[in-house]
């Protein structure tokens, strides 16, 4: 079995429970763990995959599912659907009506805010069932700029990679785009060039022309615990840090409504089968990740690394995200408004295409000619791989 | 009488001032350079956050505010850094040691011996330096995992198929190198070859020439080659990454991936790079005069 979680000590520390307990509870199995670190796991599975060595059991990012069980590295996870209809629907991982990975968490995003600091500037505190509309939120924005803040909001434009995608997508689905048509996962156009998605990064030009936000950092929600700004919008990782510097005058918000209803990305790391496994080994692989997806697994996971768990059961008896628990917010947020990125084996391409694109017009570039060559780019390494057999 | 004493001392005072303005220019460049790496170890001793907000003003370059030594004890809690340190010593020093070795007989063979093809064998020697690694990287995995080897299991010999997940895996992909051959071959050509004809006399063979005579000369080749050697060898991240699986086999250039999670530890960032950091300045200050001549004779940056 591989992780992504070298370096990791909470994550380490629970799948070797589980490990352990599994290896106890029977004797037809072993599970022994890998673990690599995130940053160079990807290049540790491709490059496996082509000398034929991969894992059985492997975890994975989920939006890069597809691209893996297209490429077959991946077999159809065949878990009983008792377990997999539990657990949360960004949790599962399915290509052309299979699932080939399921998660045993969850991440969440929302926007923090200081209590304090709205009231003074006399915003409105949004609710789950009334979020800010995008008219709202740019007051919120000028009222806060004008209140004192150099850059009242913080988008987390400083990171990179697949962030952009599963950080920004979202709003622009809010406003009726998307990164493709998922109907027919062939092509963006109409999707990330249309007036929706000109209409969306026109607003995300002016965030950063009117000095609401920046790309300056750091990555990380720093900048919101020195109050150097109102507002971040950053995920549940977060949180429990904001909670202890920010105290009770910490306000989890819901994501902004574009139009088109508030959204959040969903979908994170997830198991897998590879295909490099025998039929027997499969048994077992599928053996343990039945074993594994217990409620208590899944809550000791979820508080070891302060994410949602993926059933529901989970979630209720988790120290963090049950009924009374501090970022229960996140729970129903993640159920309310999550969104799981496009199952589409062109992901790879589709997000680093958003992300330069988003970042030219965040820095000045005229949207819908940047926007067109995004499409472009998308289109061509999808026809060039023949649909990608779609 | 005046103006011929005047001038001397005008002049001696125009030297004095331009003195004066390249040691602070020398100083200035010498400060520039060094903040990367004061930042590095004074950023090891603060919490994260307090690097982060340090970062805006001169505080980023002063052990000021909270200091101490919890992420060095948070790097070992997370990285086995021991074992990746001897990992990256191992594959290092034999990296250089056989380089040295296998490069210098092939410059030598490539400048002093006269075969058919010489001059082709050493254009595509040549060539082998315009191909990036990384275009060959997915292949030389692919060829790697399908070599034959043979190992120890159980007091025994068996034979086996793959190299992944090995210290060999990380070493002899890249002992011989082209830019070596080629300097040593440079350097080589150099060397009168009426010492090798006088030796040939006296009746040594080629062999006998090359570490009698070609290698008790060479000193700047094989210093020059094992510093620019050194350095790739020790910062290797991307093949390891591709070919080793197993913990106990990772240099320390992979461990730096364990502080990047979805947050970052920066302060045990800086504290595993300012471990992994001393021992590239120990050799550097061991090596300091070798190390400038080398990167003046062979015209590139380390």
């Amino acid at each position: 079995m591989w992780t992504h979680s070298a370096g990791n000590p909470g994550e380490l520390a629970v799948y070797k429970k589980i490990i352990a307990d599994f290896n106890a509870s029977q004797n037809k199995y072993q599970v022994v763990q890998q673990n690599f670190p995130q940053g160079s796991y990807n290049d540790a599975i491709t490059s496996a995959a082509a000398a034929h060595k991969l894992p059985c059991l492997m975890d994975m990012d989920g939006p890069i599912m597809p691209n893996w069980a297209w490429a077959g590295y991946l077999q159809p996870l065949n878990l009983p659907s008792s377990l997999t209809d539990s657990l949360a629907p960004t949790t599962v991982g399915r290509y052309k009506d299979k699932i080939y990975s399921a998660g045993y968490w969850d991440a969440a995003m929302a926007i923090f805010a200081r209590k304090s600091v709205l009231t003074q500037a006399g915003v409105r505190i949004p609710t789950v069932d009334q979020p800010w509309t995008l008219d709202e939120f740019n007051e919120a924005n000028a009222k806060l700029k004008a209140s004192g803040y150099n850059t009242p909001l913080d988008l987390g434009a400083a990171d990179k990679g697949e962030w952009w995608s599963y950080a920004y997508s979202p709003m622009l689905q809010s406003t009726g785009g998307d990164l493709i048509d998922r109907t027919t996962t062939k092509s963006a156009d109409g999707k990330l060039n249309g007036p929706d998605a000109v209409s969306f990064f026109t607003w995300f030009q002016q965030v950063f022309k009117k000095g609401w936000a920046n790309n300056n950092g750091p990555v990380g929600n720093q900048n919101f615990i020195d109050n150097k700004v109102a507002l971040s919008y950053t995920g549940v990782w977060n949180a429990q840090d904001a909670l202890d510097k920010v105290g009770s005058d910490l306000l989890i918000l819901p994501p902004v409504d574009f139009g088109h209803g508030a959204k959040i990305g969903g979908g994170s790391w997830q198991w897998g089968i590879s295909t490099a496994c025998g039929k027997q080994q499969s048994e077992g692989a599928r053996a343990y990740l039945e074993y594994s997806f217990q409620d208590k697994y899944l809550t000791d996971f979820a508080d070891s690394q302060v994410v949602i768990p993926s059933t529901a059961t989970a979630a209720a008896a988790s120290k963090y995200f049950g009924p009374n628990g501090s970022l229960h917010e996140f729970a129903v947020l993640s159920q309310k408004f999550a969104l799981a990125r496009p199952a589409t084996p062109g992901y790879p391409v589709v997000s680093t295409t958003f992300e330069k694109a988003a970042k030219d017009i965040m820095n000045g570039a005229d949207v819908k000619s940047t926007l067109d060559t995004a499409v472009r780019a998308i289109d061509s390494d999808i026809s060039s791989n023949n649909n990608y057999g779609s | 009488m005046a103006r011929s004493h005047d001038v001397p001392h005008a002049e001696r005072q125009l030297r004095r001032r331009r003195r004066v303005w390249s040691y602070l220019v020398l100083t200035g460049l010498a400060v520039f350079f060094l903040f990367p790496l004061v930042f590095m170890f004074v950023s090891s001793l603060k919490p994260d956050g307090q690097i982060l907000s340090d970062t805006r003003s001169w505080r980023a370059f002063l052990p000021a505010g909270h200091i101490s030594l919890d992420n060095y004890k948070g790097v070992f809690a997370r990285v086995p850094v021991g074992r990746f340190l001897f990992n990256s010593i191992l594959v290092t020093v034999l990296i250089v040691g056989l380089g040295l070795v296998v490069n210098s007989m092939a410059g030598f063979a490539l400048s002093r011996l006269r075969w058919k093809g010489r001059s082709l064998v050493l254009s595509l020697v040549i060539a082998t330096l315009i191909v990036p690694f990384e275009t060959i990287a997915v292949p030389m995995v692919y060829w790697v995992a399908h070599l034959p080897t043979l190992l120890f299991q159980d007091g025994s010999l068996v034979y086996d198929i793959g190299w992944l997940d090995s210290y060999k895996v990380q070493i002899i992909p890249f002992v011989a190198n082209g830019f070596s051959v080629f300097l040593f071959a440079q350097y080589f050509s150099t060397i009168p070859t009426s010492l090798d004809e006088a030796a040939r006399i006296d009746g040594a063979g080629w062999f006998t020439i090359y570490r009698r005579i070609i290698v008790p000369l060479s000193g700047p080749a094989f210093a020059t080659v094992a510093i620019l050697t050194f350095l790739p060898a020790w910062n290797q991240y991307l093949w390891p990454s591709m070919v080793v699986q197993d913990e106990k086999l990772r240099p320390v250039m992979v461990g730096m991936q364990y502080f990047f999670q979805d947050t970052t530890a920066w302060g045990e960032v800086m504290a595993y790079a300012s471990m992994i950091t001393i021992p590239v300045l120990v050799v550097f200050l061991a090596f300091q005069r070798a190390f400038v001549s080398s990167v003046a004779a062979s015209g590139v940056k380390g």
